[in-house]
């Protein structure tokens, strides 16, 4: 089964919609025995990195999820998701993230606005099957003050608000969405589709 | 690039859109999913739902239709209306929305700001202010439907809930509101320039060159409407394409 993780951050209900919309059925759960026995994981997530950080180093989850990767499980970071893959946030201090991928989340600091909210364009790095229906100039919905700072390999597709942002990365069996597919439209769909393509 | 944003808003009573009769041709008008859908597929940006049930448990019944929104569209939502406590916007995100605007009860509770602001982020937590020209370059805070005058500044207001964790401000300016004249453009400027998070136009659109004057003169990120869309004066498509005349970047 694929899994959405609940953590006890952010709505579910939409990613679960959406997902479903493009033929990836999932559950919804905080178990940790459905969780180690799931085909493809789901680590949304919206609000503070330091709480869901917490949430998932205390609960034992943070040990399950590197696992999970290390066995080669498809894991797919969404927004606050996707950072908590990197190594470490400066949100408000210094919090441990997964260490997935190498890499620190820092905040947005060049525009005068932040957050980051609304539509930007995409332009796309590399090729991969998981942006095969995705073209340079698509619209995705974002939302985040804080992006990840990296060396840049996983990414395949970034936008641009005074930095370089990454919104779509993947390393191997790790993939993340800086923003929300489940909520950008048609462009979104077709990463859906693309990456249920990739997981089933 | 960071395009502006063209949202339609939507008033709920007792889970039922009210305003809207007019599309003919679609079969139920009244269910918010439906004109929602409608909406989203048109190319709105965002969607926005007041719900102006009258009583509190009234409310809760109504807004199941959340839920209903949630499974249907495909775009942000920001759902208001009626929101006094940390258990209205959990009530709220949890049913499926992405944010919720919280008015008159800021001005009494500035701590609910804060408060939701570190719980769920500042980006679920929009502030929106009912504005009235007080003065040559002044503009007051109301509340309670624009009945009540707080004496609050607006742009001081406006920076206070910023600071408070407020991620987004919707500018409602009351004098022009219904009027089809155009937005309060030095009253959006006046915000504008001041503030460092997401600002919204509200109150006074009629023709299109509304939309684009507020994204060429006062800079703000995203405008809206409600009854020029509900009434099919103004389609979304041939206003972003219009605003993308101007030079303005917009989704299409």
């Amino acid at each position: 089964m694929n899994v959405i993780v609940d953590y006890g951050l952010g709505n579910l209900r939409s990613l679960q919609t959406a997902l479903k919309g493009q033929g990836i059925e999932t559950g919804i759960t905080s178990d940790q025995e459905e969780i180690a026995a799931a085909s493809a994981i789901f680590l949304p997530g919206v609000g503070a990195f330091r709480d869901a950080s917490k949430a998932l180093w205390e609960s034992g989850l943070a040990d399950l999820l590197i696992r999970k990767a290390n066995e080669g499980t498809y894991i797919i970071g969404i927004c606050l998701g996707m950072q908590l893959m990197y190594d470490r946030s400066f949100e408000n201090g210094e919090y441990k993230g997964l260490g997935l991928i190498p890499g620190d989340i820092v905040k947005l600091e060049q525009m005068p606005k932040i957050p980051h909210m609304g539509w930007n364009n995409l332009t796309l790095e590399r090729e991969d099957p998981l942006v095969k229906y995705t073209s340079t100039g698509d619209y995705v919905y974002f939302v985040h003050s804080y992006y990840a700072k990296s060396s840049g390999e996983e990414i395949l597709a970034y936008g641009e608000y005074g930095e370089r942002i990454p919104a779509i990365v993947r390393r191997g069996n790790t993939i993340g969405f800086q923003f929300h597919p489940e909520k950008s439209a048609e462009v979104g769909a077709r990463l859906l589709k693309a990456l249920g393509e990739i997981i089933l | 690039m960071l395009t502006r944003r063209v949202i339609p808003c939507l008033d709920v009573r007792d889970g039922r859109v009210v305003k809207g009769k007019k599309f003919k041709d679609i079969v139920d008008v009244e269910d918010p999913e439906v004109l929602g859908e409608y909406y989203s597929r048109a190319g709105a940006d965002e969607l926005v739902f007041y719900d102006i049930t009258a009583t509190n448990d009234a409310r809760r019944i109504s807004l199941e239709f959340i839920e209903k929104v949630a499974a249907k569209i495909n775009i942000p939502f920001c759902v208001g209306g009626g929101v006094n406590s940390i258990e209205d916007f959990t009530d709220i995100l949890r049913r499926g929305a992405d944010k919720v605007s919280v008015n008159s009860a800021a001005v009494g509770n500035p701590k609910l700001i804060t408060e939701a602001s570190l719980k769920f982020g500042a980006q679920c937590v929009v502030l929106s202010m009912d504005v009235k020209k007080v003065d040559e370059g002044k503009w007051g805070v109301f509340i309670n439907g624009g009945r009540i005058d707080t004496g609050l500044d607006a742009l001081e207001w406006a920076k206070e809930g910023v600071e408070l964790g407020a991620g987004e401000l919707v500018i409602n300016s009351i004098d022009a509101d219904g009027m089809k004249e155009g937005y309060d453009l030095e009253l959006l400027k006046t915000i504008t320039s001041n503030v460092g998070v997401p600002i919204i136009a509200s109150g006074g659109a009629g023709r299109m060159e509304d939309f684009s004057r507020a994204v060429l003169e006062a800079d703000v990120d995203g405008v809206l409407a409600a009854s020029v869309f509900h009434y099919k004066e103004i389609e979304i498509r041939d206003l972003k394409e219009y605003m993308r005349s101007k030079g303005i970047e917009v989704r299409l």
